[in-house]
């Protein structure tokens, strides 16, 4: 049945051709996540070849993998170490103010 | 007087044009991504002078590293932004007294 379909795509999102400002921040904080979660992998990627990977091989074997693993937990339980020491740090800084 | 280091808040201003709403969500997003990359940079920094071998936990022993590491990295970007400002102070003083 028709009925309603033109009027209800019209009705949404602030109507006409306006931007939704809220809509642009959820856009603009979607994209600051996906930027932070690269930025973290290519650190990481860094960090666990350097640690796991000696005189490169034909392909990564069982120890090497095993290693890189291990590497992605303890890399992501450091960010989160720092994460909360620093903010800590600040929430002093801000304290003594 | 503050140092101008990783605990200032930015200012933010003129982005955002008249929109009070969308200025106040550039401010903090603009503070939680100078938040996030110092996080990035010092986990990189530490990782150098607190992690051996990645083992099956983050053992306290290192967990102690990395919390002081922080806290000195914020110190020395202090120190350094302090002993900075006293000597343009003391350089300004000298120079001034050279008039040539």
């Amino acid at each position: 049945m028709e009925g309603g379909f033109g009027s209800d795509f019209a009705s949404g999102g602030g109507g006409g051709g306006k931007l939704d400002p809220g809509l642009i921040m959820e856009q603009v904080k979607v994209q600051i996540a996906v930027a932070n979660a690269q930025e973290l992998l290519q650190r990481m990627t860094d960090k666990c070849f350097r640690k796991c990977i000696g005189k490169p091989g034909g392909s990564l074997d069982n120890s090497e993998q095993k290693c890189i693993a291990m590497c992605m937990d303890r890399y992501m339980d450091s960010w989160n170490t720092v994460s909360r020491a620093y903010n800590s740090r600040l929430q002093r800084e801000r304290a003594n103010m | 007087g503050g140092s101008g280091t990783a605990m200032d808040p930015p200012s933010g201003a003129g982005l955002g044009g008249a929109d009070p709403q969308l200025q106040r969500f550039i401010e903090v997003e603009t503070q939680k991504q100078r938040f996030q990359q110092l996080v990035h940079q010092m986990t990189e920094l530490c990782w150098e002078k607190c992690m051996d071998k990645p083992g099956p936990k983050l053992d306290s022993r290192a967990e102690t590293c990395f919390v002081n590491c922080v806290e000195r990295f914020i110190d020395t970007s202090q120190f350094i932004l302090n002993r900075l400002e006293q000597t343009q102070k003391s350089k300004s003083a000298f120079s001034e007294s050279l008039s040539d």
